[in-house]
């Protein structure tokens, strides 16, 4: 135990450390991998707290998918901080009045994993007792998540969704260029941008050979994970951002086109709408059949079966939609900086 | 109808949300327009018989996934949040109506089906924030209707560059007002161990008097008043409004902000409880002094704004000013003030917006240096303008006259000093609101048009839509049965029932 | 436990520092990553309320014979846990697209730069 305690504290003295250098170090790439290890850092403690897929997630987007975002715009905008190190009086107060706040409230708090909490005593012990045999779940988060509070899970693919529409419309605008302006070169045309965005390079042999090798068994993993989610941490979240990895990968290594010959642009758009569709289309039909919205005990004649087929749908609907958002994000920043096809003109 | 009325909270939200999955896969311009506004006017509808059911039969509960709370996740609607559905749905449909011709002229053709998607996120986000009886379940449609509004006032960035700026600031913004937000709702979890709203309450009066819930109440205040933009919070709203294509200014002018003076209220009477947040500690003491200083310093700097739109977003903020004084004087008749300019404000400002989106649409330009002798130039989309304004500054029979008076009336409540003191701050302030309305009179009125400028209106598509909500903010100001009866009836519900 | 707060303590250490890169840098992209880090806390935050001392991950696992029920840790905030970080890439993403757009549109990511092109824009 006290070993264990050891790794605790040293994990979290490993995240101050990470999030000051966040803060003072100059050059973003270093800031961003910096954020990326302080992710992956907090994946380890969420396995000590016991909260496996959660760090499967954050491990997943907060070090994967979120880092590969910060690299791909810092290719666009340049990695520099401008200003030197200056402490700014007037947020700095800010912070410290807020910090003194939440310290203020931990002194009443209920001590720290205590199972007298109230956390624990009023609503948690329903979805521990009784859903392994009400859902029929082993994995309780997966139960909580897809059914007892389901319609959160639907809008937060419906967020998903959001952002991936959102991300298109913004950087599928062009610019209006004013008569006389030069063309700016964007930073990704030479040196290292361009493989860093995607476009592909015809003659480095190990990781042509290494990503074939490597991405049917992340494709296969996302499988898995989507569909043991029941079982074990993952479900559709998790198997969704792990399968755009595997298509990301590709896309690094052969090139966007290809990617795209697989997966075009419009294909991605309508499987992100068509994730929600699915999502929401269980939903509705638990209407039709005479429940509630999301009630998926009414999907089969025995509610148990019912709901093993309602969780299996919506995990396929978010699985869906994030893997085609993650994806339709990625090629809207490469697009933004393919010198062929995409320039404005 | 059983069908459809056991249904309808869920299916006021899901329809749009489904929709705009719909929406965004639909090409051209006209095709996602019109099932925009179709679905929009069928939320309309939905809302108007969730109204009309709950003050006559009392609170509506649904169990999603018929889950029973505080397990699984309620969908409460009461004569409160009823009344704000109608305002919502009602606004975003106008402004829909209105839409067409305005966005063709700012959004290019490629981008509208993802353009209406976003607004029809916007709305579910809104609406579901509104109906919904789960306090983590408010932050998830927080984050839909935020991200969708960044994305919407990125939209104008073909006609301004800085529309970019604008969605950014908002963007970092907003965000740290919902995580705040969300400090808020963990620390009510850790000491309640329940997310349902209702039920927090029903276990709140154990727990009220600890440090966390005193923590808990400062962090959702301050979250929520950071996305209602009460002044100091207030520097994302004039950007954001100003660079926005001109529907989504008028959209979440009548929308967006209200959604946020609804969850203020919500959390104040419902989860906290009158006696709590005005009597155990005294939110009031803060929420006050804020009010009254940003509705007089919003006011003063509307003033000196060289655009419309900016002009008229500084006026939004010092309104928002009028609507949280109404809530912290913590009276029946300040609330029942504060609802009914909730609603009054909805209408007139969304007019004033629109019938400044006609004079971008004709003229390419809200500046006011661009827009001399616009009276002449444009006479029927001026007028509808002026005849605004007057709502805005409350003169009798129009709807400002008759929030203003109730807000009147429940300060003078208060007693001698206080009550004499805040009356003259809203007098002063309605004087500068007649001073920056004048500004845009006598540009548009007594300034001859430049040279070799005809006469050009916005199209009628515009201008009907527009002259509704002008016309619409009169009959609200002479006959006040439903925004002043809902708002009664909201108020007595709230401090009946706690 | 030696520490009973000490979880919340480096949470609030992570969400000060996250603020003030949030309030403090002008670099538009630093601003993100401190955003990302202020969220990050929030999330320690919640996973650590839902911690039980001796407690075992919420999967259902079958007692050897003999030995003591399990305890579960609290499911629930895992699970709102992951809809925050599910909501905290998507603000992420959104706002480099934006970063990206004013990078093009001001040639700079700094922020005071973009405000002084900015007031010139109003002449």
């Amino acid at each position: 135990m006290v070993i264990a305690q050891f790794i605790d504290i040293f994990l979290m003295f490993l995240l101050v450390a990470g999030a000051l250098t966040v803060l003072t170090v100059r050059n973003l790439f270093v800031a961003t991998m910096m954020l990326g290890i302080v992710s992956f850092v907090m994946a380890l403690v969420f396995i000590s707290l016991d909260a496996v897929d959660v760090a499967f997630t954050e491990a997943a987007v907060g070090a994967g998918i979120s880092t590969v975002l910060y690299i791909g715009t810092l290719a666009l905008v340049g990695s520099e901080e401008k200003a030197g190190i200056k402490i700014a009086p007037a947020p700095m107060a800010i912070c410290l009045a807020v910090g003194a706040v939440l310290v203020y409230a931990t002194y009443q708090m209920p001590s720290y994993g205590n199972a007298d909490n109230p956390v624990h005593t009023h609503v948690a012990p329903r979805y521990i007792q009784v859903s392994p045999t009400e859902i029929g779940v082993p994995n309780m988060v997966t139960s909580v998540l897809s059914s007892y509070r389901g319609f959160d899970t639907f809008g937060e693919t419906t967020v998903v969704f959001t952002a991936g529409i959102g991300v298109l419309l913004i950087l599928s605008q062009r610019r209006r260029r004013k008569p006389g302006e030069e063309e700016e070169k964007p930073a990704a045309r030479n040196g290292h941008g361009r493989n860093l965005l995607g476009i592909g390079s015809d003659h480095d042999l190990i990781p042509h050979v290494i990503a074939k090798l490597l991405i049917p068994f992340i494709l296969l993993f996302a499988l898995y994970v989507q569909f043991h989610g029941d079982y074990g941490p993952g479900g559709g979240f998790q198997a969704g951002v792990i399968f755009a990895a595997g298509f990301i990968l590709y896309a690094l290594i052969f090139g966007l086109q290809l990617a795209q010959r697989v997966l075009s642009q419009n294909a991605v758009l309508y499987l992100i709408a068509f994730g929600v569709l699915l999502y929401g289309g269980v939903g509705v039909v638990g209407i039709l059949l005479g429940g509630n919205f999301l009630d998926y005990n009414v999907l089969s004649s025995d509610p148990v079966s019912g709901q093993h087929l309602g969780i299996l749908l919506i995990e396929l609907g978010v699985g869906i939609t994030v893997a085609a958002a993650m994806l339709a994000i990625y090629y809207a920043f490469v697009g933004r900086a393919d010198p062929v096809s995409k320039l404005p003109d | 109808m059983v069908f459809l009325s056991t249904h309808l909270p869920i299916l006021t939200v899901v329809i749009p949300l489904l929709s705009a999955a719909v929406c965004a896969l639909l090409k051209g311009k006209n095709l996602p327009w019109a099932l925009t506004t179709i679905i929009s006017a069928i939320s309309f509808l939905m809302s108007i018989q969730l109204l009309l059911e709950v003050n006559v039969s009392g609170p509506i509960s649904y169990e999603l996934g018929s889950w029973a709370p505080p397990w699984g996740i309620e969908y409460l609607v009461d004569p409160l949040n009823a009344f704000l559905l109608l305002i919502i749905s009602g606004i975003s449909t106008g402004v829909l109506l209105y839409a067409r011709d305005s966005i063709a002229s700012e959004v290019p053709e490629k981008q509208q089906g993802l353009f209406y998607a976003a607004y029809l996120l916007a709305l579910t986000g809104m609406l579901g924030i509104c109906i919904t009886g789960d306090a983590f379940n408010i932050f998830v449609f927080l984050e839909i209707m935020s991200l969708s509004s960044y994305v919407l006032i990125a939209a104008g960035a073909p006609q301004d560059k800085r529309a970019l700026t604008a969605a950014y600031q908002y963007l970092i913004i907003g965000t740290v007002g919902a995580t705040f937000f969300l400090i808020g709702v963990g620390l009510l979890y850790v000491m309640t161990g329940t997310l349902n709203l209702a039920d927090i309450a029903s276990r709140f009066s154990e727990i009220e008097d600890t440090r966390p819930i005193r923590a808990a109440v400062g962090f959702l205040v301050v979250g929520i008043v950071i996305k209602l933009a009460l002044f100091p919070f207030h520097v994302w709203l004039p950007n954001g409004y100003t660079y926005a294509p001109s529907v989504v200014t008028a959209f979440f002018a009548g929308t967006a902000t209200k959604v946020s003076v609804y969850l203020l209220i919500r959390f104040i009477y419902t989860v906290f409880g009158g006696d709590y947040s005005f009597g155990i500690i005294d939110l009031a003491d803060i929420l006050l002094p804020l009010a009254v200083i940003g509705f007089l310093s919003m006011s003063a700097v509307a003033i000196f704004q060289k655009n419309i739109k900016r002009l008229l977003a500084y006026s939004s903020v010092a309104q928002l000013g009028y609507m949280v004084l109404g809530i912290s004087l913590a009276s029946e008749s300040g609330l029942t003030a504060s609802l009914v300019h909730v609603f009054n404000h909805a209408i007139v400002k969304t007019g004033l917006f629109l019938s400044v989106g006609c004079m971008f649409y004709a003229v390419g330009s809200v500046y006011l240096k661009d827009l001399e002798g616009i009276g002449q130039r444009m006479p029927i989309t001026t007028f509808g303008f002026v005849l605004g304004g007057l709502g805005l500054i409350g003169v009798p029979l129009t709807p400002g006259f008759i929030s203003k008076w109730y807000l009147i009336l429940a300060a003078l409540e208060k007693g001698s000093y206080l009550g004499y003191a805040l009356v003259t701050a809203v007098l002063v302030s309605s004087l500068l609101a007649v001073i920056y309305i004048w500004r845009v009179v006598e540009v548009a009125y007594f300034r001859s048009p430049p040279e070799g400028t005809e006469k050009a209106e916005a199209p009628l598509s515009m201008l009907v839509p527009c002259w509704i909500f002008i016309l619409g903010s009169f009959y609200f100001g002479i006959d006040t049965t439903i925004n002043v009866g809902f708002a009664e009836a909201a108020t007595s519900f709230l401090l009946g029932g706690s | 436990m030696y520490f009973s707060y000490f979880n919340y303590w480096i949470c609030i250490i992570l969400l000060m520092i996250g603020l003030y890169t949030v309030m403090s840098r002008s670099n538009l992209v630093k601003k993100l990553i401190g955003l990302s880090l202020f969220q990050i806390s929030v999330f320690l935050f919640y996973i650590s309320m839902g911690k039980i001392s001796g407690g075992t991950a919420p999967i259902v696992v079958e007692a050897l014979e003999g030995a003591p029920e399990p305890v579960y840790s609290n499911p629930l905030p895992h699970v709102l846990i992951l809809t925050a970080i599910v909501v905290g890439v998507a603000t992420t993403a959104l706002g480099l697209s934006l970063v990206v757009r004013i990078k093009e549109a001001f040639g700079t990511i700094d922020e005071d730069e973009i405000l002084e092109l900015e007031s010139e824009e109003d002449k």
